[in-house]
């Protein structure tokens, strides 16, 4: 997402917020953009020639990274940033947000993408298979989590990446929307907790 | 489309600040977001049977319902930075496009029943309209408000 600082236009100054550092000139790290397209391009691929190990791969190392970087985030950087000064809170914010916002729509596409063509192949979709329950209860995991993500967890993300560009940011604004921001990552987090029990009843 | 000042939920004056009020976008999209993936959810639990289309039907005409209201209670806003949450809506769009277009194809590869398959494809569309909204609104409600209107 590549906007100019023309496109969005002046506020008036805070207090204490004129020197916060900036994210890059592009919103999205253009330079992860072939990362990504080669992860969903081997997922496509995985799909459309049936390759168990290509899904297999996708599903376990996209949820895997999916998992880790929530229950990181939300549990551990998280109470971290909380403790940090207005300055630094920015000054890690300006470098961690973009890369996050390309990230983890790719880890979930990946994971989501191949762990249901996994679930199709090895009929755990099916009613008469004995653990249903557990994928019936995986998807309400998932869905939640979407939601939240969707719902509270990207726009967060977005409307900080937008303020930090503005002539003038609003650090009050940013550490606000950072607080909500690393509330809900650690929501997602304790959610895969319960995606990773599921997921090992299965395994089992 | 007329100047509806406000209704509720707290957001960015003129200069960014929590100074006026904008319709609640954001909680409305997350209803229609969980009437969408509810829906989803009693469809693919039935699989391989081919379910009652009527509840995710209805969980996904009321989901619809919640949007349309959705855009028309932002669209009657003047008091709103347009141009931003036109740039960040529209490549939005782009980015969940790629996504939907992956999740159809997946849907169309395993040829699902075209009962299923429509009704999946009409949530996408759903979505293709709640999701770019509520990122675009996240960003544009704390944007200045520009004089040039839309």
């Amino acid at each position: 997402m590549t906007i100019t600082a023309s496109q969005v236009a002046a506020a008036p100054p805070r207090a204490g917020a004129a020197s916060l550092p900036r994210p890059p000139a592009s919103i999205v790290p253009l330079r992860g953009l072939p990362f990504a397209a080669a992860a969903v391009g081997l997922l496509i691929g995985s799909i459309a020639s049936d390759w168990t190990w290509g899904l297999d791969f996708c599903h376990v190392a996209g949820g895997g990274a999916w998992t880790a970087i929530d229950l990181f985030v939300g549990l551990v950087v998280g109470p971290i940033i909380g403790r940090m000064s207005a300055q630094a809170r920015a000054e890690f914010s300006a470098r961690f947000m973009p890369a996050m916002l390309l990230l983890m729509p790719t880890l979930v596409t990946l994971t989501l993408g191949s762990g249901f063509q996994l679930a199709r192949h090895l009929h755990f979709l099916d009613t008469s298979y004995p653990g249903h329950a557990w994928i019936v209860a995986s998807f309400f995991v998932v869905g939640t989590m979407a939601v939240i993500a969707i719902g509270i967890l990207e726009p967060a993300n977005l409307a900080v990446l937008f303020e930090m560009r503005k002539p003038q940011p609003d650090g009050e604004l940013i550490g606000r929307l950072m607080r909500r921001f690393v509330y809900t990552a650690g929501v997602t987090g304790l959610l895969q907790l319960g995606t990773l029990i599921i997921m090992t009843h299965l395994a089992a | 489309m007329s100047g509806v000042p406000a209704s509720s939920g707290r957001s960015a004056g003129r200069g960014g600040g929590l100074d006026r009020r904008l319709p609640p976008v954001l909680e409305v999209g997350i209803v229609a977001m969980v009437l969408c993936i509810a829906g989803v959810i009693d469809l693919v639990s039935h699989v391989p049977r081919t379910p009652d289309l009527r509840p995710p039907l209805g969980l996904l005409a009321a989901a619809a319902a919640v949007v349309a209201a959705n855009v028309v209670a932002l669209a009657r806003v003047d008091d709103f930075n347009w141009r931003v949450f036109r740039v960040v809506g529209a490549w939005t769009l782009l980015a969940y496009g790629i996504i939907a277009g992956m999740l159809v194809f997946t849907f169309v590869y395993d040829r699902l029943p075209a009962g299923q398959l429509s009704l999946l494809a009409v949530t996408l569309a759903v979505f293709a309209v709640d999701i770019p909204m509520m990122l675009a609104f996240s960003v544009a409600r704390y944007q200045p408000v520009q004089t040039d209107g839309r």
